[in-house]
């Protein structure tokens, strides 16, 4: 059994105009050590489905439908009680923008210790003295100097260390990390995604990685799931997924990543702009960019179908539409 | 003014688009100070013809009426006097009326003084910035650390000592224009700086300083309509204020004169019969009073809501 | 810490000397002294002695300097009305205003924070919305307004508590206290909720409004994130973040409540400063009205300094001059 199933997840946003759909039945696992990588533009959901899993969706919005299980147990539904114990213990999150997510008033130290006090049976000494132990995995020289510095003390980047140490210091067995490096410079991007990595690695946790930046997902993931209008149009292993993308979309997507292998001309990329949550085309909702559309693209929506080694949201591997689009 | 020839859409115009209006029809509180407003609004505008007395007629004016009580309370009521009269036999409805015209009156004139005193200040100082700026500012932030009712209170004495009595209790509704609004001024500043210091930031203005366009031209018709939208929420809860700084002044007894008497000035006539029983006297103007300005708050607080889609 | 309180005070400097310029000018040019002070009758030497007793013969400069001087010692001159002197006048009034500004700060305090913080957490609760509807009411309702209404129903109708005067006092040296008495204590009763209301629905509204502001923060939503409870959440996190403002604005409406104590005190002929200047202004009591002045202005610079000291002590990014050196890179 994977650690986390997710299940034909739908999150809805009423607003006055009509429900809003910003999820639509999203399904996929997460396996114990694995690391996931969510990829998609801005608005697609990515972040969504984080929020969704941890319980934190900003109201108005709203799990409509489907499951969400840790370990074969349903978590969507849990009161606010029940489901504080497992932020931070079972799950734990790393947000954006380092410079917000940190409260400005407390110590870094303060704010490690609340946390592992939160969920563990420490002793202030020995929750103090984990925080150091913290702070010098993540790499904060001089730690136990710097334990009781305040946030606007550290630069960005060892700000983003510090809030990975606050993700991990709970021992949490999967680690929603949003877009962790987006906000920081390109120089550091890379040191955060390495410890990022090390860490999971070192203490067997789970890891689903949401970014746009697909460079990223091909460093640091196994499995990648693409997404596009509030579904998942593919998923599979990342090799799979970068070098024989199935999706007319991933295909899109690669081919306006610049390579260091090939030359190329120029850059492809995709035509037009992925629609507004209210104006999702009928049938796939890829299907006005896509340039190997059909009939049924336009008049049904596809399912996860396998299509080689990943499983892709796409007519054209569907064994009754005849295969390859020669009927367009 | 047209909106479309401004360069982006102003805060104004982006609120007036239906998500204002939408807000302002389901908007059940909004709707109702909406209306209660209007009802006071036009009671005070049109109390000439509405009022069912003219207070200020003497010869109408018999003692043998004085302190008649509301019709719903004790036999000796008179229904041609439905909230009673005062210690002059005047009827308090029509009173109230005209009362609520002239505070209404001096804190509309109080906001529109501050407002233009306020708005040229911010603009200038925000666009120019620099020496003039920070002298406009000091100057702004030193007043504020004085209660508006205190500045008020002190500019009204200050006048009422310079001009002779006479001269003073004519012109003392413009000597409490002048005091309410110079009392209020520095908020506007600073609000109107605060936005044209971002606004100067935006291309369209350096767009507009490239094609040559004068400072005065660029900061009235490019960067006013962009910050009108904070400013008129201040306006509305300011109103609000500015009509019980004149009531308390008016209470106080250094505001209007009981010849040409505000809500705040029936209150305080009412105040002195408030133990002999006659309590009609002072408080239906203070209901009045109270009506008033919580339904401006009330709008105004909506409004500050509606044009701050963030807090919703 | 030292260097910072001194920096505050070397601001307020040209703030007062501002405010003592004006009132100087009031002074010395509003409602011509001399005359007000001779009468009717007097002789050109009386005159010419008095205008140089006043120093008015002298340059403009040095009769302000002169006056800044005298404030300084805390002389203010004699009042027109009542013949006496100005700072004799205030000593008397003052502990009267003191004691009714803290009981009202205080009580706004204590109900008005945590008022607001329930009503920043409970957004859609029915009680939060009786409290907001409440709270509006207490904003538009003028002071003057509730002080009588308080009248009316528990001096007029119910009998309860007297409606004027500050009752029996206690005095100690300069000081005179209603704290230490029954009467001294029925009495203060009704004017602090009077003088209080109004600040205590703005501190109300204005703690709920930042408390709702810090609770979308990406900190709060972080600490949500890190399985934190919302007792700690809620206290912790977002109402400190919440002091930050609040104690500015609080600072100043305290500092407002002596402005507003002026209604209150002539509503309940309470015998403080306030209701002092309010006869002064009445009659162009020119000398008073000026002393008023600096003194409120005194009281703000000293409540300024308190804001500055308190917001010193929550936020810790006012304190980095501390700790730089010890390596913020």
């Amino acid at each position: 059994m994977a650690l986390l199933e997710v299940d034909r997840l739908t999150v809805e946003f009423p607003t006055r105009r009509g429900i809003l759909r910003a999820l639509d039945a999203v399904s996929f696992d997460i396996e114990v050590g694995e690391v996931l990588g969510v990829v998609g533009e801005s608005g697609a959901g990515k972040s969504l489905t984080g929020a969704a899993i941890i319980g934190l969706l900003e109201p108005p919005g709203r799990i409509a439908g489907g499951q969400v299980r840790l370990d074969g147990m349903r978590i969507d539904n849990l009161s606010r009680d029940r489901m504080r114990p497992i932020r931070g213990r079972q799950i734990g999150a790393i947000f954006q923008d380092p410079l917000t997510t940190l409260n400005p008033l407390y110590a870094v130290g303060h704010q490690l210790v609340e946390t592992m006090q939160a969920h563990l049976r420490l002793s202030d000494r020995d929750a103090r003295e984990r925080a150091v132990r913290w702070l010098e995995e993540v790499g904060i020289p001089a730690a136990r100097q710097r334990i009781d510095a305040y946030p606007h003390e550290f630069s960005g980047g060892m700000r983003q260390r510090v809030v990975i140490a606050l993700a991990l210091c709970a021992e949490p067995r999967l680690v929603i990390a949003d877009e962790p490096t987006t906000a920081l410079d390109v120089s550091i991007q890379a040191q955060i995604i390495t410890l990022l990595k090390r860490l999971a690695k070192d203490h067997g946790t789970s890891v689903m990685l949401v970014t746009h930046d697909m460079g990223v997902i091909a460093e640091t993931a196994d499995r990648v799931a693409v997404m596009y209008a509030g579904r998942i149009c593919e998923i599979g292993p990342v090799r799979a997924v970068v070098k024989q993308p199935a999706h007319p979309y991933t295909e899109g997507l690669m081919g306006s990543i610049p390579s260091l292998e090939q030359r190329v001309e120029r850059l492809r990329q995709i035509d037009g702009a992925m629609p507004r949550l209210n104006a999702i085309p009928r049938g796939c909702a890829f299907n006005p960019r896509c340039p190997k559309v059909f009939g049924r693209c336009r008049a049904e929506r596809p399912e996860l179908l396998a299509a080689g080694d990943t499983r892709a949201a796409c007519w054209l591997y569907d064994a009754y539409s005849g295969g390859r689009a020669s009927d367009v | 003014m047209s909106e479309a020839a401004s360069p982006r859409p102003g805060a104004l115009a982006r609120a007036w688009d239906s998500d204002f209006l939408y807000s302002f029809r389901h908007s059940p509180v909004a709707l109702i100070a909406a209306l209660v407003l209007l009802a006071v609004v036009a009671g005070a505008v049109f109390s000439h013809w509405l009022a069912p007395h003219d207070p200020f007629d003497l010869a109408s004016l018999s003692l043998l009426d004085s302190f008649k009580p509301p019709v719903f309370w004790g036999a000796d009521a008179d229904w041609a006097y439905p909230l009673g009269t005062d210690d002059q036999g005047r009827d308090l409805l029509s009173g109230i009326m005209y009362g609520t015209r002239i505070s209404l009156l001096v804190g509309v004139l109080a906001i529109g003084f501050a407002l233009t005193v306020g708005i040229t200040v911010g603009l200038v100082a925000g666009y120019m910035g620099g020496a003039v700026d920070s002298l406009l500012m000091r100057m702004a932030d030193v007043q504020l650390t004085f209660p508006a009712i205190l500045i008020a209170l002190l500019v009204d004495g200050v006048v009422r000592a310079v001009l002779p009595r006479a001269f003073h209790d004519k012109v003392e509704l413009y000597v409490l224009v002048f005091a309410i609004g110079i009392a209020r001024w520095p908020q506007f500043a600073r609000t109107v700086r605060g936005s044209t210091l971002v606004e100067r930031g935006r291309e369209y203005v350096m767009a507009a300083r490239v094609i040559g366009l004068t400072s005065s031209k660029i900061m009235v018709s490019h960067i006013l309509p962009n910050v009108l939208g904070p400013v008129l929420v201040i306006a509305t809860l300011n109103l609000g204020l500015a009509i019980l700084d004149e009531a308390t002044l008016s209470f106080l007894g250094v505001g209007l004169p009981p010849t040409q008497p505000s809500l705040g000035t029936l209150i305080r006539i009412g105040n002195d019969f408030l133990f002999s029983g006659e309590w009609w006297v002072t408080i239906f103007p203070g209901i009045t009073l109270a009506v008033l300005v919580l339904s401006i708050n009330l709008l105004g607080d909506w409004l500050r809501d509606a044009l701050n889609p963030r807090l919703r | 810490m030292f260097a910072f309180i001194i920096s505050r005070l070397l601001q307020a400097i040209p703030v007062l000397l501002v405010v003592g310029f004006i009132s100087y000018a009031m002074f010395a040019f509003v409602g011509d002294p001399v005359s007000i002070m001779l009468g009717q009758d007097f002789t050109e030497a009386q005159r010419v002695q008095l205008v140089h007793q006043l120093g008015l013969d002298q340059p403009f400069f040095v009769q302000y300097a002169h006056y800044m001087w005298a404030t300084l010692h805390g002389e203010f001159g004699i009042s027109y009305r009542l013949a006496r002197p100005v700072s004799d006048l205030i000593l008397e009034r003052l502990p009267a205003t003191i004691e009714l500004a803290l009981t009202a700060a205080v009580l706004a305090l204590l109900i008005g924070v945590p008022m607001g913080v329930y009503t920043g957490i409970r957004r859609n609760g029915v009680l939060a919305r009786a409290f907001m509807i409440f709270s509006l009411v207490g904003v538009s309702l003028p002071t003057f307004l509730i002080g009588i209404l308080l009248i009316l129903v528990f001096a007029v109708v119910l009998g309860w508590l007297p409606s004027f005067g500050r009752g029996d006092v206690v005095h100690f040296s300069h000081w005179s206290t209603g704290f230490l008495t029954i009467s001294g204590l029925r009495s203060l009763v009704l004017p602090a909720i009077t003088l209080g209301m109004f600040q205590m629905t703005l501190i109300m509204r204005l703690v709920r409004s930042e408390m709702m502001e810090v609770l979308r923060s990406d900190y709060v939503k972080f600490a949500r994130a890190r399985g934190l409870s919302e007792r700690v959440i809620n206290f912790g996190h977002a109402l400190k973040n919440t002091l930050v403002p609040v104690i500015t604005i609080v600072g100043l409406q305290i500092g407002g409540l002596l402005g507003f104590s002026i209604v209150t005190e002539t509503v309940f002929q309470w015998p403080g400063m306030g209701l002092l200047l309010v006869q002064s202004i009445g009659v162009a009591d020119i000398p008073v009205m000026s002393a008023y002045l600096m003194l409120i202005a005194l009281v703000f610079v000293g409540i300024n300094l308190i804001v500055d000291l308190l917001y010193y002590a929550v936020d810790p990014r006012l304190r980095v001059d501390r700790r730089a050196l010890t390596g913020a890179r």
